[in-house]
C-alpha cells in the first residue's frame, strides 16, 4: 500500500491512511411509518451518492442497533450488500466514531478498501427501549433511577459539588447550541431558548431540566470510508481521518472512577498524539451532547480546559455561532436530532465543516475537527481526529 | 397499573446479597487474596482475577457520594415521584446505588448513611439508605 505523509497542517504528522468520503442523514424527525432498515437505506444512498460510489463499490459493512438481534445480517441483506468483512462494535452512542476507526484499521491491514456506517432508529415513533432488569443492572434497575438521564445527573451533582458548577452555566450549553441549529434547516427545534426557559423547563433528575436533555427523534445516518487509493476516486475531497482512540471505563455507574471526568481524558490525548495536532490546531469541535452536562465533563475531559474550569468555559456564550470556540455547529443532539444514538451525527457534520458545506452555520476555514463519542452512562468514550489537505 | 418493579436477577453470583438483604444483613463479596471488599458480586476478583472470593456481613454505613431527585420515573415507579437515588460510598471501599428516603430538603453530599431494609412486596426486599444523626 502507498503511504502518503501528511503536508497539511503545521505539526501534523499523521499518514493519509483512510478518508470519510461520503457522509449523509436519512429523512430526520417524526416520522411515523418509517422503519429502522428504510432509514438506513435512505442514508446509505445518499452516502454513497454523495462519495460518486454506488452499492457494489462497498466491501465493509459497519452497523449497530438496540433494535434487534443481528443488525449487520438484516441491514446487509436488506441493502442486497455482502460485504468481506463486518463491523458492529456496540458501546453506545459512541459506537460510530470506533466505527470509523475500526473501518480505517480494516483498510490499513488490507482487508478492504471501502466500508459503508450506517445507523437507523424510530426511537421518536416507536418508543424503543429496553426494559427487562438483567445480570449486573439488576443492582440499578430495581432502585428506579431512569436511564441514563439519572446517571448524568448525578454526575452533574457530584460536578456541582466539587467545583460550584451552576444550572445556569449548564443552560449556557443548550442555549448555544439552539442558536446553532436555528441555522440548521435540518435542525428538529429552531427557536431560540434563554438561559431562564432552559431553567424554567420541568426538572426532569436533579439539577437537569427538560431543555438540559437531547431530544427523542427518530432517524437515520450513514458514512462512507475509503481507502487513500479508493478516495483518489470519489466526488469530493477526502476528509482524513488522522488520529482515533477509543476506551470504556464502566457500565455500571457506581464502577465510574470519577463521576466528573469521562473516558475522553485518556482518547482525546491518544487520539491527538496519533494525529500530532495540539488543541489550539482544532478549529471546530463535536462533542456528544446527550445533555449538557456530557459536553461540560467532556470538554474537560479532552483539555480544553482545567477540571472545574468547564463552566467558566462555556458561559458567556462562548461556543454559540460567533463565539471563540465552535462547537455542535449542526444544533446536537440537544436540537438537531437524536434518534437514540447520535455519534454519527456528530461525523456527519463534522465532514460537512471540514469541507465548507454548511452554509450560514460554516467555520470560516475549518482544517481539523474533533469529534468525541460518549455512550452508555458515560461508558464509552471514542475520539476522532478529522482533517482536510 | 403502572408496571412491576424491574425485579433482580437471582443466580449464583447474586444469591447470597439478595438472600442476606431479605434477612436483614447487607453482605458483600471480599477477596480472599487481596482482601478488598467488591461490589456487586462475582465468581472473580476484578483486582487481582483471584477466585477465591468469601462473604462477610458488613456495618452498611456509608455516606453520599452523589444523589439525584427524580422528577421524571420510569413506568414502574411514576406514583412515587419525587423521590431521591443516590450512589453510596460504603465504609468498606465499594461504591452502592440505591434509594436514599428521608427529607430530600436536607441531603448533601458526603452525609453519613446506613442501610434500611425497605420490603416492597412477598418478593422483593431492597436495601435503602437513610441519612443517620451527626
Amino acid at each position: 500500500m502507498i503511504k502518503y505523509v501528511w503536508k497539511g497542517v503545521k505539526g501534523m504528522k499523521s499518514e493519509r491512511i483512510a478518508a470519510i468520503v461520503g457522509a449523509a442523514e436519512s429523512e430526520l424527525g417524526h416520522l411515523p411509518g418509517r422503519n429502522v432498515l428504510q432509514l438506513q437505506a435512505q442514508a446509505a444512498k445518499r452516502a454513497l451518492d454523495d462519495a460518486g460510489f454506488t452499492k457494489d463499490d462497498v466491501d465493509a459493512l459497519f452497523t449497530t442497533a438496540s433494535w434487534g438481534h443481528f443488525p449487520q445480517l438484516m441491514l446487509g441483506e436488506y441493502l442486497g450488500i455482502t460485504p468481506k468483512y463486518t463491523g458492529g462494535t456496540n458501546i453506545g452512542g459512541s459506537s460510530f466514531e470506533s466505527h470509523v476507526a475500526h473501518a480505517l484499521v480494516g483498510i490499513q491491514a488490507g482487508l478492504f478498501d471501502v466500508a459503508l456506517i450506517t445507523y437507523g432508529s424510530t426511537n421518536r415513533t416507536s418508543g424503543n427501549r429496553p426494559s427487562a432488569a438483567g445480570l449486573t443492572l439488576s443492582y440499578e434497575e430495581p432502585f428506579g433511577i431512569p436511564s441514563p438521564v439519572g446517571h448524568y445527573a448525578m454526575a452533574a451533582q457530584r460536578h456541582m459539588y466539587e467545583y460550584g458548577t451552576t444550572s445556569e452555566q449548564l443552560a449556557e450549553i443548550a442555549v448555544a447550541t439552539r442558536k446553532w441549529a436555528a441555522l440548521n434547516e435540518k435542525a428538529f427545534k429552531r427557536e431560540p431558548v434563554t438561559i431562564e426557559d432552559v431553567l424554567n423547563s420541568p426538572m426532569i433528575a436533579e439539577p437537569l431540566h427538560l431543555l438540559d436533555c437531547c431530544l427523542i427523534t427518530d432517524g437515520g445516518g450513514a458514512l462512507v470510508v475509503a481507502s487513500a487509493e479508493a478516495a483518489a476516486r470519489a466526488k469530493k475531497r477526502p476528509v482524513w481521518i488522522l488520529g482515533h482512540a477509543e476506551t470504556q471505563t464502566h457500565n455500571t455507574v457506581t464502577h465510574m472512577p470519577d463521576l466528573t471526568v469521562t473516558g475522553a481524558k485518556d482518547t482525546g490525548r491518544r487520539a491527538m498524539e496519533m494525529a500530532g495536532i495540539t488543541h489550539d490546531e482544532i478549529d471546530v469541535v463535536q462533542v456528544y451532547d446527550s445533555f449538557t452536562i456530557t459536553v461540560l465533563l467532556t470538554l474537560e475531559s479532552l483539555g480544553f480546559c482545567k477540571p472545574g474550569e468547564g463552566g467558566d468555559f462555556v458561559s458567556g456564550q462562548r461556543t454559540a455561532p460567533g463565539g471563540e470556540f465552535p462547537l455542535n455547529t449542526s444544533g446536537g443532539g440537544l436540537s438537531y436530532c437524536h434518534p437514540g444514538m447520535f455519534g454519527i451525527f456528530l461525523l456527519i457534520e463534522a465532514v460537512r465543516q471540514l469541507r465548507g458545506e454548511c452554509g450560514e452555520r460554516q467555520v470560516k476555514d475549518a482544517k481539523i475537527s474533533l469529534v468525541n463519542g460518549t455512550g452508555g452512562t458515560l461508558s464509552s468514550t471514542s475520539t476522532v481526529i478529522l482533517g482536510r489537505d | 397499573m403502572q408496571g412491576q418493579i424491574p425485579k433482580p436477577l437471582i443466580d449464583s453470583d447474586s444469591q447470597p446479597f439478595w438472600e442476606g438483604v431479605r434477612e436483614g444483613k447487607l453482605l458483600l463479596q471480599k477477596c480472599g487474596d487481596c482482601e478488598r471488599y467488591i461490589f456487586y458480586p462475582r465468581i472473580i476478583c476484578p483486582h487481582c482475577f483471584s477466585e477465591h472470593m468469601t462473604w462477610e456481613e458488613t456495618s452498611g454505613k456509608g455516606k453520599i457520594h452523589s444523589y439525584t431527585v427524580i422528577h421524571k420515573a420510569p413506568p414502574a415507579f411514576k406514583g412515587e415521584v419525587p423521590y431521591v437515588v443516590g450512589v453510596i460510598d460504603l465504609d468498606e471501599g465499594v461504591r452502592m446505588l440505591s434509594r436514599i428516603i428521608g427529607d430530600r430538603n436536607d441531603l448533601s453530599i458526603d452525609q453519613p448513611v446506613s442501610v434500611v431494609y425497605e420490603k416492597i412486596d412477598d418478593d422483593l426486599t431492597l436495601p435503602y439508605f437513610k441519612v443517620t444523626g451527626a
